[in-house]
């Protein structure tokens, strides 16, 4: 974060209600130019009800937001030319090609004629997308479709952009890929909301950090900032009978840096911990000869379900609306820690 | 830019899009067109002898124009399935993200729809006269007789697009037009004499504006016999004003209710 400088995005009290859900409850947040801003939080937080007011496509009931110095309900007209949005689902013309959409896109920014088509073709370049430029988009694997997108909404060059959880459902390879693409975008000084359900993601590429629960923020800060408030490690043991769990919890004690949590179903303990690979080693030298069966032991750095749990006291799976189908999962793939 | 070169430059961005979509998928043009063929062979050929028309004129004569609005207002409901789709699939959330006009997309979606009814037309027009069917008629009426059918086609085009945005899952637009279109283009001149209906029905054909733009073609086709007694209700007397009454007021009312459902409008 840079001081001094103007902010990108303000958002101050923000309300928005769905009939009888409260999908934000008061939502304050500040971006500054330049930099990336991870929205992170659960499934139903309010994540993308957040980016798809600041894109002017939903009115608030209560509170302002601000993009670039423009109030995203009197002034919208202005914020569209200003920003760019891409929204959780892929927003791209499966019967046009790669070529066709962005040109599209370009001419709707007003670009014009060359400068849309010359935009179109360096974007497709810089995407890894030239190859299957005159491919209908119908054609395109999911993560091609995601970076299609992104390009989409980057045609126009625009200050802020909105990327709404840019990376889920990509394959762990199409992830990174996407990272690069995205830290490349901030290097360039593009101010990024960026949500996610990933502390890990929000960790690698936001410059600050803002959690959503039920349309409140819980916590903000840095991800070191986080990450000092959850713990470092934790250490995780799927024992093989029940009564293996007490005995766990009791030998391992003295290496808890935190509360442990014990999941019952799975019979998984989790124990913070810090010293790493040391505290493995240590932890089964003490669960020699007692007999637990250990079916999986490991080290994993903390993820959005631990924040959770330390600020709140519950798991992401009960965080959202009650019913939420599927809870965020637990980490992405290409970065689980530790000796599974 | 100016607003109105603005609107027109996005409509036309967005018509050239939809218009890609007939090229890449040819199935949506060959249905288009081999429905209403089917639909003249069928009627010509099949129900033809048991239909009796007032006159002399040919049963062919009489059933083109029936066929020709059939088919259109049919036609004008893809207008409903399509920004259903777009919605479904996210496009109308990144439109209206844009710095575009809040009317361009729904212009260009109407146009596109009417572009595609006009290859209808043009194709029933062949077919017509390979099975029998004639203009007897002026060039300028017999032109008139094809704007009357696609000017009534782009209202009632307008009418689906709100049904798509307040419905917004193609397939349900569409059963749910069948429901409305089929009763408003059968209960009506299209296919039968008038005068072979129950009274209450009659009346009801008699109005319909369905009738009136069948009645409009037929009388600017020369499809009608010059001994035959005269319609009695006022709107088949007059059908083109009768038909044009009725777009006038369909486009009053439906296009700026278009407009302000999709700038509000979005996908969940
Ligand atoms: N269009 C809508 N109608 C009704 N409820 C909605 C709508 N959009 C979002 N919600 C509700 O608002 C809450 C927040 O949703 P959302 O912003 O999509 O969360 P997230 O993006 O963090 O998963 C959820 O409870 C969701 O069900
Ligand atoms: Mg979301």
């Amino acid at each position: 974060m840079t001081s001094g400088s103007t902010p990108a995005i303000v958002v101050e009290g923000l309300v928005k209600r769905f009939g009888d859900t409260t999908a934000l409850a008061g939502v304050d947040l500040v971006v500054p130019e330049g930099s990336v801003l991870g929205l992170l939080g659960p499934n139903g937080a309010g994540k993308t009800t957040v980016v798809r007011v600041l894109a002017t496509l939903l009115q608030p009931d209560g509170g302002r937001a601000e993009v670039v110095g423009l109030d995203v309900v009197r002034e919208a007209a202005q914020v569209r030319a200003a920003i760019g949005l891409t929204g959780q689902y892929a927003a791209v013309d499966e019967y046009l090609t790669g070529y066709e959409n962005l040109e599209m896109v370009g001419r709707l920014y007003r670009l014009g004629k060359r400068e849309s088509r010359s935009r179109a073709a360096e974007l497709l370049e810089r995407f890894d997308l030239a190859d299957a430029a005159s491919r209908p988009a119908k054609t395109y694997s999911g993560g091609m479709r995601r970076r299609l997108d992104i390009a989409a909404s980057l045609i126009a060059r625009p200050r802020v952009l909105f990327l709404d959880e840019p990376t889920t459902g990509l394959d762990p390879r199409s992830r990174l890929g996407m990272w690069e693409f995205i830290a490349d975008l901030a290097d360039g000084g593009t101010t990024i909301l960026l949500t996610t359900q990933y502390l890990e993601e929000a960790d690698r590429l936001a410059d600050s950090m803002v959690v959503i629960d039920r349309g409140r923020v819980i916590a903000r800060g840095t991800g070191d900032e986080l990450k000092a408030q959850v713990g470092g490690q934790r250490l995780e043991l799927t024992v093989g009978r029940e009564p293996d769990v007490m005995v766990v919890l009791d030998r391992l004690r003295p290496l808890a840096a935190g509360e442990a949590q014990v999941d019952d179903q799975t019979r998984r303990v989790s124990i913070p911990v810090s010293g790493g690979t040391d505290a493995l080693a240590e932890a089964l030298r003490r669960l020699e000869g007692s007999g637990v069966e250990v079916l999986d032991v490991g080290l994993r750095r903390p993820d959005l379900d631990d924040v959770f749990l330390t600020l709140t006291g519950r798991g992401t799976d009960e965080a959202g609306e009650p019913g939420a189908e599927h809870a965020a999962g637990r980490e992405p793939a290409t970065t689980s820690g530790g000796a599974r | 830019m100016s607003a109105l070169s603005a609107v027109v430059a996005d409509s036309a961005t967005i018509t050239r899009r939809n218009l890609i979509k007939v090229k890449r998928v040819p199935d949506l043009i060959v249905f288009a067109t081999l429905s209403p063929i089917m639909f003249v062979l069928l009627f010509r050929y099949v129900f033809g002898g048991a239909i009796e028309v007032p006159g002399d004129v040919s049963y062919a004569e009489f059933l083109l124009p029936g066929i020709f609005a059939q088919t259109i207002v049919l036609g004008s409901t893809t207008t409903g399935a399509s920004l259903a789709e777009d919605l479904q699939k996210g496009l109308i959330d990144r439109f209206r993200s844009l710095p575009m006009s809040r009317s361009a997309v729904l212009i260009g979606r109407t146009v596109a729809d009417l572009g595609l009814n006009a290859i209808s037309i043009f194709v029933m027009a062949l077919t017509g006269l390979a099975v029998g069917w004639r203009i007897n008629s002026s060039v300028p009426e017999a032109i008139g007789g094809f704007l009357v059918l696609l000017v009534f086609a782009y209202a009632i085009s307008w009418l689906m697009a709100v049904v798509g945005l307040l419905v917004r899952t193609p397939e349900v637009v569409n059963n749910a037009s069948f429901i409305v279109i089929f009763p408003l283009t059968f209960v009506a001149n299209t296919f039968v004499p008038l005068e072979s209906f129950p009274p209450v029905l009659q009346t009801f054909a008699e109005w319909n504006p369905v009738s009136a733009v069948v009645q409009a073609a037929r009388d600017l086709f020369g499809n009608t016999v010059a001994g035959a007694p005269p319609p009695d209700a006022w709107s088949l007397q007059n059908p083109v004003a009768y038909t044009l009454l009725w777009t006038v007021g369909f486009l009053a009312v439906f296009v700026p209710l278009a407009v302000r459902l999709y700038s509000r409008t979005s996908t969940r």
